[in-house]
């Protein structure tokens, strides 16, 4: 199982002597300026003014260890175990819940693709409130990753469309039309980021290490679908909401300053269940499955319906269509 | 020895002036601490205290930031005159140019850093080696390696002349001259990189343009020289060190030109945008003309347009051009005018409506505008004390000490850079 969780680092790390080279240099200075913030904390702890708890010591160790720690896709498998306890112990220290972080990587022969039903959908935007649960998004903010568009019968507009919409549904004369990330084969959000903390993994998902993310706001620049969301202040999730079952690559708790976006519920679909806006959804408008297997549904509506996607003249390739009945 | 005579010197340059030298110099020190409170405030509470939002990510900072990296780049209107091309009337306002390029990038990596608060500590994930720069396909890694290249080059080679003179040497021109060139380069690069990061977006169409370069380039070579000339005609009229009339009147047809290049591809821009609106232009209309009831950038823009171009028509009348106290106000317009037009009317826009069609208009927040404010505060300080180092060294008023015979002569001219009182300064004629 543990074997399991810890895979090796996706491609792109085969020199791993160079990295490792870089890494101690930055180990070495980590241990240092390390060493140097231990010795104030110590100094501080004898004095009798500091009120600090020995909790409030271990946080702050925590957190620096957070602040040196490398980019997630450099790391070795042992250096992800111990982010892993170190993320699970933060939770602990910060809001007093336990969560389980996972690091399942991407599954061999998947490659995830999302058909959304614009004849179903309805306009009841439970995909949204389970979204928000399921994900840990920030209440006090009211962030939400999927938007779903209210227009008038006729052709796509999303210009005359709205999506504050704030009355019965569905309304006569009018359909829905969802938008989320759409994992794109070729997103302009990744090349844009100065500093690599986004990429797509094997299976299409494309995921933010939150770590290393230093909130330029480049990629929400570069997105075509408006599917980023930054984190403006620190987000608040009550820790009776708190999911407890998170992915490194996905709903764990996130900081201010660090842009975060859908990842097609990377937590679950990763283990065979289906993101939680697809499970929520009450008409099924939404339709997820693994675009390898010829046998899934999504790849019978691939070959069966009229389908389109979002901006096709961008040449992103979303892995994301719309169809209807 | 000579290093440590010119640091004091400089200080001494810096310290002492007059009572109106430190009344500005203590505003500037005002603002700045205000800018640095609301700085704090950011800090601690996140960016949420500003007017930006998921719809309109970037605002004051970035837009702030796209309009300095011209005016850093427009040095080299001067630069390539005075070192490539030899010439010599620009002999004496370079070293002011490059001051002004040095303070124009410590105002947009300042900026950069309030854009994102995390940056200042989260810094060394840029650095190569211990961190990941994703060069080359990141054009933000491209102008973060521009812009500090730019800084360091813009540090080195005037200070290698100052401090040549200051030692009583000639600076030898094979030591300097292949760094000016490649500063040549330079230049015109970190505002083409800078371009670059807006129009390689397909998702944004309004900043998706071929012209977008040239445009950046135009308003920047605009913009910069225009400042200059401000600032060389307050040096002019403040101190003995002579610029002469012929630099100032070259800068001014550079500078007309480049405001008509500018007001060219405005036109050509709004041809484009309004002669066969599609469903991509909708962004200029909200900029130009608004949509629906939104149309808080209506007023700016036409306002920036305005400005630049009378101030575009005054300076191609020759008298006027050529009257000194109507080119400044000439040139105070179009580096408001470009202001308004690179900041307020680039950046903004660009996020309004969204690219899935929704509008959230933008409004700076007190902590936006303060720490702004704060920014160009720094960046005037930081080219007062340039200059206030430079000019005594070019005077020739402060040399070091420990020149063989330049004992006895007076090291360092005291208290103020004026040498005679004003009623008896040479009447200049025009």
């Amino acid at each position: 199982m543990s074997a399991d969780l810890f895979q090796s680092p996706p491609n792109g790390d085969d020199d791993g002597t160079v990295l490792q080279k870089r890494v101690d240099r930055r180990r070495a200075l980590g241990i240092l300026i390390g060493g140097m913030a231990a010795g104030t904390q110590a100094v501080s702890a004898c004095s009798p003014l500091s009120a600090a708890t020995d909790e409030e010591r271990e946080l702050k160790h925590l957190e620096w260890q957070e602040f040196i720690q490398k980019h997630y896709r450099r790391m070795t498998e042992a250096e992800r175990a111990e982010t892993v306890v170190r993320i699970e112990r933060l939770a602990k220290l910060r809001l007093g819940v336990n969560v389980t972080i996972d690091t399942t990587g991407a599954q061999p022969g998947v490659l995830f693709g999302y058909a959304f039903n614009i004849s179903k959908c309805r306009g009841y935007r439970s995909c949204i409130e389970a979204c928000i649960n399921e994900n840990n998004l920030d209440r006090a903010a009211d962030t939400q990753y999927i938007r779903i568009f209210e227009m008038k019968d006729g052709p796509v507009d999303l210009d005359a469309a709205t999506a504050t919409y704030e009355h019965e549904v569905p309304a006569a004369g009018h359909f829905y039309f969802g938008t989320q990330c759409f994992q794109c084969a070729n997103p302009p959000c990744v090349p844009v980021c100065p500093v690599g903390a986004t990429w797509q993994e094997p299976d299409g998902i494309v995921v933010i290490d939150y770590n290393w993310c230093v909130g330029c706001r480049m990629c929400m620049s570069a997105c075509p679908y408006w599917a980023r969301r930054f984190n403006w202040s620190v987000p608040e999730v009550p820790a009776e909401v708190v999911n407890p079952n998170q992915h490194y690559l996905g709903n764990r708790a996130r900081r201010k300053g660090v842009v975060e976006k859908c990842t097609f519920c990377i937590h679950r679909t990763r283990h065979g269940r289906l993101p939680a806006c697809a499970e929520a959804c009450p008409t099924g408008a939404r339709v997820f499955g693994n675009l390898l297997d010829p046998n899934s549904e999504i790849r019978w509506i691939l070959a069966n319906k009229r389908i389109f996607r979002l901006k096709e003249d961008l040449e992103t390739e979303p892995r994301f269509w719309y169809f209807s009945d | 020895m000579h290093f440590r005579a010119f640091l004091l010197s400089a200080l001494r340059s810096v310290t002492s002036g007059e009572r109106r030298y430190h009344l500005w110099m203590g505003s500037l020190t005002a603002i700045m601490l205000i800018g640095a409170y609301g700085y704090s405030v950011q800090v601690s509470h996140g960016l949420g205290v500003t007017g930006m939002s998921d719809h309109v990510s970037w605002g004051l900072y970035i837009s702030n930031f796209a309009f300095l990296v011209g005016v850093a780049a427009a040095a080299v209107i001067l630069v390539q005159p005075a070192y490539v091309l030899k010439d010599v009337d620009f002999g004496r306002a370079v070293l002011i140019a490059e001051g002004v390029a040095v303070s124009a990038l410590v105002m947009c990596l300042a900026f950069v850093m309030a854009n994102s608060p995390g940056t200042p500590t989260k810094w060394w994930r840029l650095t190569p080696v211990i961190g990941l720069l994703n060069w080359p396909s990141s054009m933000l890694a491209w102008d973060v390696i521009m812009l500090n290249g730019y800084l360091v080059l813009n540090i080195v080679i005037p200070f290698y002349i100052l401090y040549s003179h200051f030692t009583g040497r000639e600076p030898e021109r094979k030591k300097y001259v292949p760094f000016i060139y490649v500063s040549v380069v330079w230049a015109v690069s970190i505002h083409l990189v800078t371009a670059f990061l807006f129009a390689g977006l397909p998702a944004r169409p309004f900043w998706n343009s071929a012209l977008l370069g040239p445009r950046f380039l135009a308003s920047a070579f605009t913009a910069g020289p225009a400042f200059m000339i401000l600032l060389l005609g307050f040096i002019r009229s403040q101190t003995t060190y002579d610029i002469s009339e012929k630099a100032i009147a070259k800068l001014a047809t550079a500078t007309t030109v480049a405001a008509q290049v500018n007001i060219v591809m405005l036109i050509s821009e709004l041809f484009f945008k309004f002669y066969s609106p599609t469903k991509h232009n909708i962004n200029a209309r909200y900029l130009f003309l608004g949509v629906d009831e939104h149309h808080a950038l209506v007023p700016w823009i036409w306002t920036g347009i305005a400005l630049n171009t009378v101030a575009t028509i005054g300076l191609m009348i020759h008298p006027l051009r050529r009257n000194l106290r109507w080119l400044m106000v000439a040139c105070a317009m179009l580096f408001v005018g470009i202001w308004i037009e690179k900041g307020v009317g680039l950046v903004i826009p660009g996020f309004i409506p969204t690219p899935l069609g929704e509008i959230v208009e933008y409004t700076p927040t007190w902590v936006e505008v303060t720490v702004t404010a704060g920014i160009w505060a720094l960046g005037l300080f930081v080219l007062t004390v340039l200059v206030r180092v430079a000019l005594p060294i070019e005077l020739g008023q402060s040399r070091s000490p420990y020149i063989a015979g330049a004992l006895d002569a007076p090291v360092v001219r005291p208290r103020t850079t004026r040498t005679y009182p004003k009623d008896v300064r040479p009447v200049r004629t025009r």
